[in-house]
């Protein structure tokens, strides 16, 4: 309070100053000619204290208007106390006038007469000065001392490194003792396997095998070394693995066989299903980029959102009307956001619900207001359309309009790793910019046979996709008047999902319920099925189900027995 | 550390700027070239997918040495091993494979202890879990994506770090990634060692958490940046931080360092941050028996709070594993995303690495392992004290089999590549940006799997490639210089 008050005062000081210099300047020249009228009412000769009185009574005035103007009626208190103050100065600077006017009375240096008045308005200058030269007040710095901080680290207590273990947390999942085909053994017990993505029934395909045998006498397992070569455009620090000798013939093979299934000039192998979309998008998405996504999306594509640094707007899940208002706010006349990269991301059969994207609506929509498209096809490739092609085949969309298509092999093709598939520009763009190929080792050459292999069975057996829609529309018919259960999914989705009739409110409770039910089928009937698990970090926020994975393994007995299995329970629980 | 000298500075530098602005001009004659030609009606409205500058890297330094990277192999990154032969017509644009191979000297995989090729005790084992499990289980873990194999693997790699628990992940890049973001998230902190991997980095992104760089192997460093944080808190809201976690690597991969392990504990421990220790490339290549940087340092593993390693390198597979006390591992297990939505790790993959563990602890009842870890390090330090008395400027500590030698020049990279290539060696080359600008160099990986002639072989090649590319800085008895010595017990 003190400092503002003083500041306030040395501004105001420094404020009036020059207009009191103004006058005085005026008044000290009363021999020049055209100084006379200025100050009428005193002849030359009047006496020096009636003209000082007269001068400190107009200054007083003076102050009092500047501060009244400069601080503002909202600053009466400060106000006031300044007034005090000039007061209080004027009265001192009264006295020394008074008593330097004495000796110096008459004293007159080129031309001017050296009063008191002439002594203070110097030192005040002088003062002001001072001040203007000085630098604005801040607070003094007082850094920690040693010993502050040895108690500020003394006292510290960090969290622990993971929060308190739940009984949730200590369910193991069951193990399977042989191959998780259609059937699989759990507990030394035959089961049916509803919970494998094997939608086309290759788990155990003979040929797959052998082509994995020799592939893995040939290459050996792993590949030892990342295929990259460089770095990305990264700071360096962000140290890569780089070696030239990880690329194994097989690898280009079967790039090149995707790419040739696909319809698309090539395409690019990465060694992890999950890995791809979440190096695909930050590759080409940067700070600044406008992305567009439907709400329901997977963790994989999630993370790439998050690292990819770009504006995210989400849409509704699976809604056009939603997608649609969301470009026309995004695109219509924005003139900076043609400038930028625009992308919808969507997923062409959504793992958390079974939904199918409308593909046609969105490349209307994508074509109609300029975004590029990032289709996910993890659970459709090798399953939707009349071939396995994937989502554009469904719609009859050329492959051309997709700008990139990104999917995981752990799926329909039985193999692991994934793949990125689009224009060459897209692929090469890849190489050496997306963090996941080439900072990681590369495929281990089996599985790139197995996938190609995967992909040369499933041209040559066509009639496997019939199978595995016959034997959805058989589950949906057997699970569609199960008490207390809806399916959620596309008819043609191979994830049959089912999720509660009436919500009890809270994902945690649901789940809960949904787990006990799929812990007795497998229990006391022998299906496996399970229900949607949900990490802490992810943000998907569609309700929870049970995922039933039908495969073209599943004989009609298998899904009779799984739609029963769920019925019964179903009524005992719900 | 890197002592460059000034004229090479110079020069590397002249080179770059000489690379930049014919790039430039080549860029200016390709707009005046497009703006004749109309472009397409279709890309109207589209941003390109390359703003600007972002991919002049590529298209006009990378594209031109393209052929010293990415080389095809035909068979098993063994000791030696068969290299696709390609050509360009187009000086260097795109590259076509021919059918030739030639059998190079393999120096640059991570193959340490030799079991990429097949092995005696490995192989069969794998064949028979493919047959019996096959390629994929085409689940998550959660679901239907555990089979014995994996539990089996979990209790093994526990046993084989000395860490209570375990879990395995498919993917050693995604084991960094998605844990991190699992273990730490808003108002942590997270201190990591400026030369740390990519994953690590992507990881600790992807978490939420502040980040803050010490630098590389500098525990003096590492000391200050803790006390100013722990002091100061929270930006803006000054709040202490929730936790702090410390991350290094066992063996650094572009510099061959090993990381001052006991002196980076003992300050964790004094300020009560939790440490991640990342064994990529150390797990199973040095230490007595193979247990990585914390054997060979000699420091306890339950001082290192949560230890990660990949199965990539030393056991030829793929993957990647967590080791850290039981609750941490249960609540990972229900927590981290590579867990809970990737599909499970490959069944003949997890073989390879039961069976290759089994070697390294000598439970296949013979001496193999042993040997195998003995022969790497003696290759190791073989190979390196050579390449140092040739007067080539070598990176790294003794015992790590990785060695990296300096060449700073950018003309020398794909001289040097190419060179040794004819003379049947196969090096790998780093260059910007994955190391500093003026630090290009090329990264030399021994494997256990080395004979002494294949070794010398080697050297005899990489001694000439040296004298006629000039990369041997230290001509005349080399200075004794910065490598630091650890107390091995």
């Amino acid at each position: 309070m003190l400092y503002i008050s003083i500041n306030t005062l040395v501004t105001a000081s420094i404020l009036t100053a020059p207009l009191v210099v103004v006058v005085e300047i005026f008044e000290d020249f009363p021999s020049s000619p055209d100084s006379s009228h200025l100050n009428p009412r005193f002849s030359i000769d009047s006496e020096p204290s009636e003209v000082f009185r007269w001068r400190f009574a107009r200054r007083r005035q003076f102050l009092c208007i500047r501060t009244r103007a400069g601080a503002g009626a909202s600053r009466l208190k400060v106000e006031v106390m300044a007034s005090a103050i000039v007061n209080a100065t004027t009265a001192v600077v009264e006295w020394a006038s008074m008593a330097f006017d004495a000796p110096f009375a008459d004293a007159v240096v080129f031309g001017v007469h050296v009063d008191g008045h002439l002594v203070v308005e110097v030192l005040l200058i002088a003062v002001i000065m001072f001040q203007l030269t000085r630098k604005s007040y801040k607070p003094p710095k007082k850094p920690l001392s040693e010993k502050e901080i040895d108690d500020l680290c003394e006292e510290w207590v960090p969290e622990p490194l993971h929060p308190p273990i739940t009984e949730e947390m200590k369910v193991e999942p069951p193990t399977l003792e042989s191959a998780a085909g259609p059937h699989t053994v759990i507990d030394g017990k035959e089961v049916v396997n509803f919970a494998s993505s094997n939608y086309l029934g290759l788990i155990g395909n003979e040929t797959i095998i052998d082509s994995c045998v020799a592939s893995l006498e040939k290459y050996g397992v792993g590949s030892c070394g990342p295929r990259g070569f460089y770095g990305t455009i990264e700071l360096y620090q962000n140290n890569s693995e780089i070696t030239s000798w990880a690329i194994v013939d097989v690898h280009l093979d079967c790039e090149k066989r995707i790419a040739k299934f696909m319809g698309t000039p090539d395409s690019i192998l990465y060694s992890y299903g999950i890995s791809t979309i979440f190096s695909v998008i930050p590759a080409f998405c940067k700070k600044g980029d406008i992305i567009v996504v439907d709400e329901g999306v997977h963790w994989g594509v999630q993370n790439g959102l998050y690292l990819s640094r770009s504006n995210v707007v989400y849409f509704k899940h699976n809604d056009m009307a939603s997608l649609e208002s969301t470009l026309e706010k995004l695109a219509h006349g924005n003139k900076q956001a043609e400038k930028v990269r625009r992308y919808i991301v969507v997923e062409a059969l959504y793992q958390n619900s079974g939904q199918i994207a409308p593909l046609n609506d969105i490349v209307r929509l994508k074509e109609k207001y300029r975004f590029r498209i990032i289709l996910e096809e993890s659970h459709s490739f090798g399953v939707l359309g009349n071939t396995g092609r994937g989502l554009a085949e469904l719609y009859g969309v050329p492959i051309e309009k997709i700008d990139i298509i990104t999917a995981g092999m752990g799926n329909a093709l039985a193999t692991d790793g994934g793949f990125c598939t689009g224009n060459a520009r897209v692929v090469d763009h890849q190489r050496l910019s997306s963090s996941g190929y080439v900072f990681s080792a590369s495929l281990p050459p089996y599985l790139a046979s197995a996938a190609v292999a995967a992909v040369n069975y499933l041209e040559d057996n066509p009639s496997v996709l019939t199978t595995l829609r016959r034997n959805i529309h058989l589950l949906w018919e057997g699970l569609s008047d199960v008490p207390g259960l809806m399916i959620a999914s596309d008819p043609l989705s191979p994830i049959v999902f089912l999720k509660l009739k009436n919500s009890t409110g809270s994902p945690k409770n649901d789940l809960e319920l949904l787990n006990k039910i799929a812990e007795r089928v497998l229990k006391e009937d022998s299906v496996f099925i399970v229900s949607t698990k949900r990490s802490v970090l992810d943000k998907c926020r569609l309700p929870v189900g049970i995922r039933v994975f039908v495969s073209a393994g599943h004989t009609e007995s298998d899904i009779k027995k799984v739609s029963e299995s769920l019925r019964r329970v179903a009524t005992e629980n719900l | 550390m890197v002592r460059l000298p000034y004229s090479t500075a110079l020069t590397t530098l002249f080179s770059y700027g000489l690379l930049f602005a014919f790039g430039q001009l080549r860029d200016l004659f390709r707009k005046i070239i497009d703006w004749f030609k109309s472009s397409s009606e279709d890309l109207k409205g589209y941003a390109p997918i390359c703003l600007g500058l972002e991919d002049f890297y590529t298209r006009r330094l990378y594209l031109r040495i393209q052929d010293c990277f990415c080389r095809p192999i035909a068979s098993a990154p063994d000791a030696w091993f068969d290299v696709v032969e390609r050509y360009s017509e187009d000086s260097n644009k795109t590259l076509h494979r021919t059918s030739k191979t030639s059998k190079c000297l393999n120096l640059g995989s991570y193959n340490y202890l030799g079991f990429a090729a097949a092995d005696e005790y490995c192989t069969p084992r794998v064949i028979e879990s493919l047959k019996k499990y096959s390629p994929s289980t085409c689940s998550i873990r959660v679901d239907g994506g555990t089979t014995d194999l994996h539990t089996e693997l979990e209790e093994l790699v526990a046993r084989f770090v000395g860490k209570p628990a375990a879990v395995t992940f498919g993917m050693g890049y995604a084991t960094n990634s998605s844990i991190i973001p699992a273990l730490i998230g808003k108002g942590g902190l997270i201190i990591s060692d400026s030369l740390n991997h990519n994953s690590i980095v992507n990881g600790a992104r992807g978490s939420g958490a502040a980040i803050r760089v010490f630098q590389h192997n500098n525990v003096a460093h590492l000391e200050k940046v803790l006390r100013e944080q722990i002091a100061e808190g929270q930006p803006r809201t000054h709040r202490p931080w929730k936790k702090i976690i410390i991350i290094v690597e066992g063996i650094y991969s572009m510099e061959g360092e090993l990381c001052p392990l006991a002196e980076v504990i003992a300050v964790c421990k004094k300020y009560k941050a939790y440490i991640y220790l990342d064994e990529a490339h150390s797990i199973g290549a040095v230490g007595k028996s193979g247990k990585g940087v914390c054997e060979l340092l000699g420091v306890d593993p339950a001082d290192v709070d949560i230890m990660m390693g990949t199965f990539t390198k030393s056991f030829g597979s793929c993957g990647g594993y967590i080791a850290a006390s039981k609750e941490v591992v249960q609540y990972l297990k229900d927590t981290c995303p590579a867990h809970v939505y990737a599909t499970s790790m490959s069944p003949p993959a997890v073989q390879q690495v039961i069976s290759s563990l089994k070697v390294i602890l000598g439970e296949d009842g013979s001496s193999r392992g042993s040997q195998k870890l003995a022969q790497i390090r003696e290759n190791s330090n073989f190979f390196r004290c050579e390449l140092k008395k040739m007067g080539f400027e070598v990176l790294g500590d003794n015992d790590s089999p990785i060695m990296p030698i300096m060449l700073y020049n950018p003309a020398k990279i794909p001289a040097f590549s190419r060179e040794c290539l004819k003379q049947n060696v196969a090096v790998v080359m780093v260059a910007f940006p994955a190391s500093p600008l003026l630090l290009a160099r090329t990264r030399i990986c021994i494997s256990a799997a080395h004979s002494r002639e294949d070794l010398l072989k080697g050297l005899e090649v990489i001694s000439k490639v040296g004298d006629l590319v000039g990369i041997k800085y230290f001509p005349t008895e080399p200075p004794k210089h910065e490598t630091k010595v650890y107390k091995v017990e």
